[in-house]
């Protein structure tokens, strides 16, 4: 590969999966907030109102993380991929620029009210301006994901005689129907997140004896809706992604399952690596007859393999999507499996003392920004060799004055700049987890340097 | 159409230097007028529900730039590439200084993320002006339509491989650090009372000379480097009217400040900036991106988005607009006022 297409694929591949550590999570809890707001309003219970609170400061942190690491996202369109601006720009510059009028100042000015101003707002004013900001952010990622989709299965565009993309249908660019599926399945990953993650924290308060009351409202939002949305990630939305994919980008589907041959009845590939060379896959621990069944709902129809494409519309990194996508599924089977028997206890009133599913919850954490990261390197990786789909190769979209040396200058930077970022990160949400829920207002900062 | 478009993002962009514009200057002054704790909270209390607010107008304007002139934003994102990375670089070292500073109770580490924030913010003003000052002198496109600038070339003779940096658009830059470390330091003395409003009007008194001096020099300065910045005041009158704006503002701000009404100064300073901008967009038009060699300048004609596109972004832009101004208007009236001691973050 060309060393400056590497390195501006590693750039933005870096910059935005670190970007979308943050997003996924404010994204989940922006709902589980609203949720936690509702019933403080129609309950009048100050509990859930400090629970609110306290998910708001976790909120907080991530939406700022959030904001600073996507302002580069913009940016780079324009500074590392100049080629693939001038020729797709005149089609999906309507949603980058729809995301910042639409999402971005909804969810940014009602940000500032939902954490500066409950005391100037009244109880329905403040619960209004949470669901503003959970409106904004889940506005925000269907602009993002309909970009996308544009780029996996264009519509709604003309050529024109320069050789550009042009928008010739609004709505069937912006309702393109690839959007649709992938919205539901990203959002729905967003929602895992949020829900294990104020699962894993009440868990993590319950074990520790601490926060006892906080804590169980915590488990028990977590639960239900992880419960709910682990399943909705499975069917419909994962099933019609799939259905997509195997439409569409037939060679998408026959890497990401490491099907090297074409055939009936092919078998799903549980686990098992894949051997580039032979065609094949190694110690393959495999379902027979299941991919055909999953795909076209029949044990014995013909699936196409990879030696049905033509060599160099292979995706070009197909071990790293067949493990993306394998980890994906694997975790999203798991997640079910945590969620199902947490919610079984929860109904019959153990979970709180049962010690074993709290640490399983705790320690579950960190796997739904894997499976989110690898779902989005699926998609993206599975794309290859394309920028956009059929139309545009991803050797031609890169900037050429930008050379391999000034991209490296700059990734470099922003993997420094980076990691300073997350351990900030870290201490911080430790900070915040060590203080726990509770107060009517925290000691405000003004008052509390005042005691000093 | 793509004349409309312009005058937009030329709008937009406006908006986001009056706007980040005060809490950058903010930002600047913060350290020197801003000395104990108490103060400081008192500063980043009255940015602090706008500040995130305001940078959406940076990226809402990048991004209908990009819908607008696609061809544009291409050519210039990668030929300022290294500028823009720092920037982006800036702006990240600046919102983790401002949401740090909030958090963390040791005052070592308050110090520190002061220190991050200021700087960065300096820094940010100083390079935003010098961005200015490198789209008004023009940059070396060639055929291609695309153009690679180095930090800096020459720095005192403006060739046709220019740089980033040389005398013409550092001069741009002090001159963006002065107007806003004014602008923000009127926005304090309007937010905050006692002590540390006084101090932040007196650094706008001081600023008030140097900005004069300043603005003078660079008008004098742009019409030296690139003369043609005068045909369309020659063609269209009211073009006049830019400058009656940018000097009536600074006698404003020169009479208002020292008499206690930094409201009106603040306003003042809000039309100087707009002057400024609205001048520069007015000379430049209807070249969007200038080049050294005249001939192949980028144009509002030869960058713009399919006008099928351009027509329909206008019904969701003037809706989207509409709604942002709202919550606007409506979020700075909820925090009008005085910043009140035990206000802040929960």
């Amino acid at each position: 590969m060309d060393s400056a297409l590497l390195i501006h694929r590693l750039h933005f591949a870096f910059t935005i999966t670190f970007h979308y550590l943050f997003p996924q999570l404010t994204m989940g809890l922006a709902l589980l907030i609203v949720v936690l707001k509702t019933i403080a309003l129609r309950r009048n219970d100050p509990v859930y109102n400090q629970a609110a609170r306290f998910w708001a400061k976790i909120f907080g942190v991530n939406f700022v993380l959030g904001v600073v690491t996507g302002i580069p996202m913009e940016f780079q369109f324009g500074t590392n991929w100049s080629h693939f601006s001038r020729f797709a720009g005149g089609v999906i510059g309507q949603t980058l620029a729809m995301e910042g009028m639409f999402a971005f100042f909804l969810e940014s000015a009602f940000l500032g009210l939902f954490l500066y101003g409950e005391k100037r707002l009244s109880p329905r004013a403040h619960w209004l301006s949470a669901v503003a900001v959970f409106v904004g952010s889940w506005l925000s990622g269907y602009f993002i994901v309909a970009t996308d989709a544009f780029m996996q299965y264009p519509v709604g565009y003309v050529m024109a005689p320069d050789g550009s993309l042009q928008l010739s249908s609004f709505w069937a660019f912006v309702l393109n129907p690839w959007a649709r599926w992938q919205y539901a399945h990203t959002m729905v990953g967003a929602a895992i997140t949020g829900a294990f993650v104020m699962a894993s924290v009440g868990a993590f308060y319950l074990l520790a004896n601490k926060f006892h009351e906080h804590a169980r409202i915590f488990v028990k939002t977590g639960v239900i809706a992880g419960c709910l949305f682990s399943i909705l990630q499975v069917y419909p939305t994962g099933d019609g992604q799939g259905r997509l994919v195997a439409t569409y980008q037939p060679t998408t589907l026959a890497a990401m399952e490491g099907l090297f041959q074409s055939q009936r009845g092919a078998p799903l590939v549980i686990m098992g690596q894949p051997n580039e060379r032979q065609g094949k896959i190694d110690n393959a621990l495999e379902v027979p007859g299941m991919l055909s069944m999953l795909t076209y709902k029949r044990w014995n129809a013909h699936v196409q393999g990879l030696d049905d494409f033509p060599r160099q519309d292979w995706p070009d990194n197909i071990p790293l999507l067949y493990y993306s996508y394998h980890i994906m599924v694997g975790l999203g089977t798991i997640f079910i499996a945590i969620m199902v028997v947490s919610a079984f206890l929860l109904y019959r009133d153990r979970l709180y003392h049962a010690k074993w599913m709290l640490w399983i919850l705790l320690l579950a954490a960190p796997f739904p920004y894997i499976a989110n990261t690898a779902g989005w390197m699926t998609a993206e990786l599975g794309r290859q060799p394309w920028l956009v789909y059929g139309l545009m190769r991803t050797a031609d979209g890169y900037s050429k004055t930008v050379s391999a040396g000034n991209g490296m200058f700059t990734l470099l930077g922003f993997m420094g700049l980076y990691t300073v970022l997350g351990i900030l990160f870290l201490f911080l949400i430790r900070r915040e987890l060590e203080a726990g829920p509770g107060g009517e207002h925290e000691p405000s900062t003004l008052q509390s340097a005042e005691a000093k | 159409m793509a004349s409309l478009w312009y005058w937009i993002v030329a709008v937009m962009v406006t908006a986001y230097v009056v706007l980040d514009g005060f809490d950058l200057g903010a930002g600047a002054i913060y350290l020197a007028v801003a000395r104990t704790d108490e103060e400081r909270r008192r500063v980043l209390a009255s940015i602090g529900p706008v500040w995130d607010g305001n940078e959406v107008w940076l990226l809402a304007a990048g991004g209908t730039l990009y819908f607008a002139f696609p061809q544009l934003y291409a050519s210039s994102f990668s030929g300022f590439y290294l500028p823009l990375m720092m920037v982006l670089w800036l702006l990240i070292l600046r919102g983790i200084g401002i949401e740090f500073r909030a958090h963390v109770r040791n005052p070592v580490w308050q110090k520190f993320f002061d220190a991050v924030f200021s700087i960065s913010s300096i820094l940010l003003a100083v390079f935003f002006g010098a961005a200015l000052g490198n789209v008004v002198r023009g940059v070396p496109l060639d055929a291609t339509g695309y153009f690679f600038e180095p930090l800096w070339t020459d720095f005192f003779n403006l060739g046709p491989r220019t740089g980033i940096l040389d005398w013409y658009t550092v001069l741009i830059g002090v001159l963006a650090l002065v107007t806003l470390t004014a602008h923000g330091s009127l926005y304090v003395a309007v937010k905050t009372d006692e002590d540390l409003g006084r101090r932040a009007r007196g650094v706008a008194v001081l600023c008030w000379p140097l900005q004069f001096f300043l603005t003078c020099s660079s008008l004098v300065a742009t019409y030296f480097i690139r003369p043609e910045v005068m045909d369309n005041y020659g063609k269209h009158k009211i073009g006049f009217l830019v400058p009656v704006i940018v000097f009536g503002s600074l006698v404003v701000m020169l009479w208002a400040n020292p008499k206690g009404k930094e409201k009106l100064a603040f306003i003042a300073s809000s039309l100087y900036i707009t002057g400024m901008m609205v001048g520069a967009a007015f000379a430049l038009y209807p070249v969007v991106l200038p080049a050294r060699d005249r001939q192949y300048s980028l144009t509002i004609y030869n960058t713009a988005a399919g006008s099928y596109g351009l027509h329909v972004g206008l019904v969701w832009w003037t809706l989207g607009a509409v709604l942002a101004v709202a919550y606007f208007v409506f979020l700075y009236r909820m925090f009008r006022g005085k910043v009140q001691a035990g206000e802040g973050h929960y």
